[in-house]
C-alpha cells in the first residue's frame, strides 16, 4: 500500500472545513506489523478509514498492490475485502443469532459459495480460539473478550491481506489485553499478513510491532522501529504520548550517570542494561 | 469485628473507629439467567461475602479484572443493586431499605465508564445543573453549584460549549461536575478512564484526587489499571466475587504473583524491580514508579 501526498479535510466545501490529514506519504510493505499511535484527534482513525476506502482523500493518491484505488474501474468493494478493518468496540457490531452466522456474514458478501464460506469461517474462529461448542451460541451470551474475538474472526474470514485494528484492547483487563495481543502476534506469524494496530499503549506496541508510526495534528511525525522511535522521549511527551516504562527508567537514569545503555524497550532489556551498569 | 488493616491506617491518621462512610458486611449477590419459560438455568454468584470499610475523606481503589464483580459491587454502593445476603451502609443508611434509596443516592454519586451515555443536555452547564434541579435545589443555588463544580473539575471555560465538541476526558470531567453539583459526600467512579486516551486518563484521575484533597470528598475508584491505584490511600483487590487482597498500594504492588493470578497486570516498573531483585540487587519490592526506582538505583550504585 502506497500513499502519496494524501490530504483529508473534514466538511470540504462547507464553512467548517477542518484539515484532518496533511500531506501523508507512506509505504506499507507486505508482512509488516505496524503500531499506529497518537492521541485522540491526531488523525489515526481518519487514516485507517482511507486505507480501506471508507473515506476518500481530499487530494493525493493511494495505491494498493500497484493499483490506484480511485481509478473508476477499481472495485472498492474488493479493496474492503483485502483490507480488513476491525473497529473500536467491534463487539457492538455483532448482530446475528449465532456466532457462526455472524462470522459468515462477511465472506458471504464476497460472493463465495457456501462451502468456502463455512470453511473460512470455521478456520477463522479456530484461529481466534473460539471452540466448536460456541458456534451455535448467541454472540450476546459470550463474555466481553470472547465477543471481541468473534468480531475479529468475522474480518479474518474475509482473508484480508492487510488487517487493521482500531484499539482492539480498549476496555479489556490486562490479561484480556495480553490474550488479544498474543492472538494478533500468532496470526501475523502464521498467515504472514500485514497488521496495523492502532493503540494508545506504548508498552503493547513496543512488544509486538516492528515499525511504529506516530501521528500528531494530521501528520506522521515519527516513523521507525520501536527502538528508534522511543529514543525521542521528550518529543513524544510533548504530543501527549508516553514511552514504555522501561525506556523511561533508562532515560531517567542516564540523565545523572554515564555508561548505561539506553536503547532498551522491554523489561528484560532494561534489567540487563541496569545490571551491566551496576557491575561496571 | 475482625481486625481490619484499614483501621490501622486510619488510627495513624487520627480518625476514630465510628467514622465510616461505607461499610459492606458479608455482601453476596447472584445473577440469574432464565430460559424462555422463566426457569432459572444458571446462577452466577457475582459477589461472595464482601467485607469492606471506607472512612470519610479517604481515596479507596477497588481493583479487579473483567468479571471479578467490581462493577456489580459499585452498583451496590448507590443502591442500583441491593445485596441478596449481607448489608451495606452508606453514611449509616441501609441501602436495602427502600425508604433510604434517595438519601443513599444523594450521599453517593456515581460516574460511569462511558461518558457519552451519561451526558444528556446540549450545553455543558445545563448538563451539570440537571442533577441539582432534579433534587429540588433553588434556581439561584443551582447556578452557584454549577459554577463551583465546573471550576473544581477545570471545565468552567467550557460552560457554554456543546458536550459533543469535548474530548472523552473532558466529557468525563463534566460528568463528574454533574455529580459534584449534587454535593455528595462520596463519589464512586466505575472505570471512569476505560474508554479514554492517556491524556484523558491523567486529567480524570487528577480531578478525582483534587476533589478528594480539596473538598474532602470520599472517592471510590473502580478500575483494572494498576497504575491508577498508586496514589490511593487503600486498595481492595477483587477476584471471582471476593476480596482477595487488601492494603496500601505498596503492600499490593509487592504481591505480583497474586495479582497475576486474578488477571491483573503488574506495571513494568514492578517487573523490572523483580528482575533486578532476582539477579541479586536488593531493590525494595514495593516501588511504585520509575522516579522512585531511579533514585534508589543511583544511590545504590554510588554506595558500591
Amino acid at each position: 500500500m502506497h500513499l502519496q501526498h494524501v490530504n483529508y479535510i473534514y466538511g470540504m466545501g462547507t464553512s467548517q472545513e477542518c484539515p484532518a490529514l496533511c500531506d501523508i506519504n507512506l509505504e506499507i510493505r507486505d508482512g509488516e506489523f505496524i503500531g499506529l499511535v497518537g492521541h485522540s484527534g491526531s488523525g489515526k482513525s481518519t487514516l485507517i478509514q482511507l486505507l480501506n476506502g471508507l473515506e476518500r482523500v481530499s487530494s493525493g493518491e493511494i495505491y494498493f498492490n500497484g493499483q490506484d484505488i480511485y481509478d473508476p474501474d477499481y472495485s472498492l468493494k474488493e479493496l474492503r475485502g483485502k483490507v480488513g478493518l476491525v473497529f473500536q468496540y467491534p463487539e457492538h457490531q455483532l448482530f446475528e443469532t449465532s456466532v457462526i452466522a455472524d462470522v459468515e456474514f462477511g465472506p458471504k458478501n464476497l460472493g463465495l459459495d457456501q462451502l468456502d464460506v463455512e470453511l473460512r469461517s470455521f478456520q477463522a474462529l479456530k484461529q481466534v480460539g473460539i471452540g466448536d461448542d460456541l458456534l451455535d451460541v448467541s454472540p450476546l451470551a459470550l463474555s466481553g473478550g470472547q465477543k471481541r474475538r468473534v468480531a475479529i474472526a468475522g474480518v479474518l474470514a474475509m482473508e484480508p491481506e492487510i488487517l487493521i485494528l482500531d484499539e482492539p484492547m480498549a476496555g479489556l483487563d490486562p490479561a484480556g489485553r495480553d490474550e488479544i495481543l498474543e492472538l494478533l502476534a500468532g496470526i501475523h506469524r502464521e498467515k504472514q499478513i500485514t497488521i496495523i494496530l492502532v493503540s494508545h499503549s506504548m508498552d503493547d506496541v513496543a512488544k509486538y510491532a516492528d515499525r511504529i508510526l506516530v501521528m500528531n495534528a494530521g501528520q506522521i511525525v515519527l516513523d521507525g522501529t520501536p527502538r528508534q522511535v522511543f529514543q525521542y522521549e521528550d518529543e513524544l511527551r510533548q504530543i501527549g504520548l508516553d514511552v514504555p516504562q522501561s525506556t523511561a527508567l533508562l532515560h531517567r537514569l542516564s540523565k545523572e550517570t554515564e555508561g548505561l545503555r539506553t536503547d532498551g524497550i522491554t523489561v528484560q532489556e532494561s534489567v540487563d542494561a541496569i545490571l551491566d551498569w551496576i557491575q561496571e | 469485628m475482625v481486625d481490619n488493616p484499614h483501621d490501622t491506617w486510619h488510627h495513624e491518621r487520627g480518625l476514630k473507629d465510628g467514622e465510616i462512610m461505607i461499610q459492606a458486611k458479608d455482601v453476596s449477590f447472584e445473577y440469574f439467567r432464565r430460559d424462555a419459560e422463566g426457569n432459572v438455568v444458571e446462577v452466577k454468584r457475582a459477589l461472595d461475602g464482601i467485607n469492606l470499610r471506607v472512612k470519610p475523606g479517604s481515596f479507596v481503589a477497588v481493583l479487579g479484572a473483567n468479571g471479578s464483580g467490581k462493577s456489580t459491587f459499585a452498583k451496590h454502593l448507590n443502591a442500583l443493586l441491593t445485596p441478596a445476603e449481607g448489608v451495606i451502609y452508606v453514611d449509616g443508611k441501609d441501602t436495602s431499605d427502600p425508604g433510604q434509596e434517595l438519601a443513599v443516592r444523594k450521599t453517593a454519586g456515581m460516574v460511569f465508564q462511558n461518558p457519552d451515555n451519561q451526558i444528556i443536555a446540549g450545553i455543558v452547564q445545563e448538563d451539570v445543573g440537571f442533577g441539582p434541579e432534579n433534587i429540588g435545589v433553588p434556581t439561584e443555588e443551582i447556578w452557584k453549584r454549577v459554577e463551583n463544580s465546573l471550576k473544581s473539575v477545570g471545565m468552567y471555560a467550557y460552560r457554554e460549549s456543546s458536550p459533543n465538541h469535548l474530548s472523552g476526558g473532558q466529557k468525563q470531567r463534566v460528568a463528574i461536575a454533574g455529580i459534584m453539583a449534587m454535593k455528595p459526600k462520596c463519589i464512586i467512579l466505575d472505570e471512569p478512564t476505560a474508554m479514554l486516551d492517556p491524556q484523558g486518563r491523567r486529567s480524570v484521575l487528577q480531578t478525582a484526587h483534587q476533589l478528594n484533597k480539596e473538598e474532602q470528598i470520599t472517592v471510590i475508584l473502580i478500575t483494572h489499571y494498576m497504575e491508577e491505584v498508586v496514589n490511593a490511600d487503600y486498595v481492595y483487590v477483587m477476584g471471582d466475587g471476593q476480596v482477595r487482597l487488601e492494603g496500601t498500594p505498596r503492600q499490593i504492588f509487592a504481591e505480583p504473583a497474586e495479582l497475576e493470578r486474578w488477571r491483573l497486570g503488574v506495571p513494568e516498573i514492578t517487573k523490572i524491580a523483580f528482575g533486578l531483585h532476582s539477579a541479586g540487587v536488593p531493590v525494595p519490592m514495593d516501588v511504585l514508579d520509575a522516579e522512585e526506582l531511579a533514585q534508589w538505583l543511583l544511590e545504590y550504585r554510588k554506595g558500591r
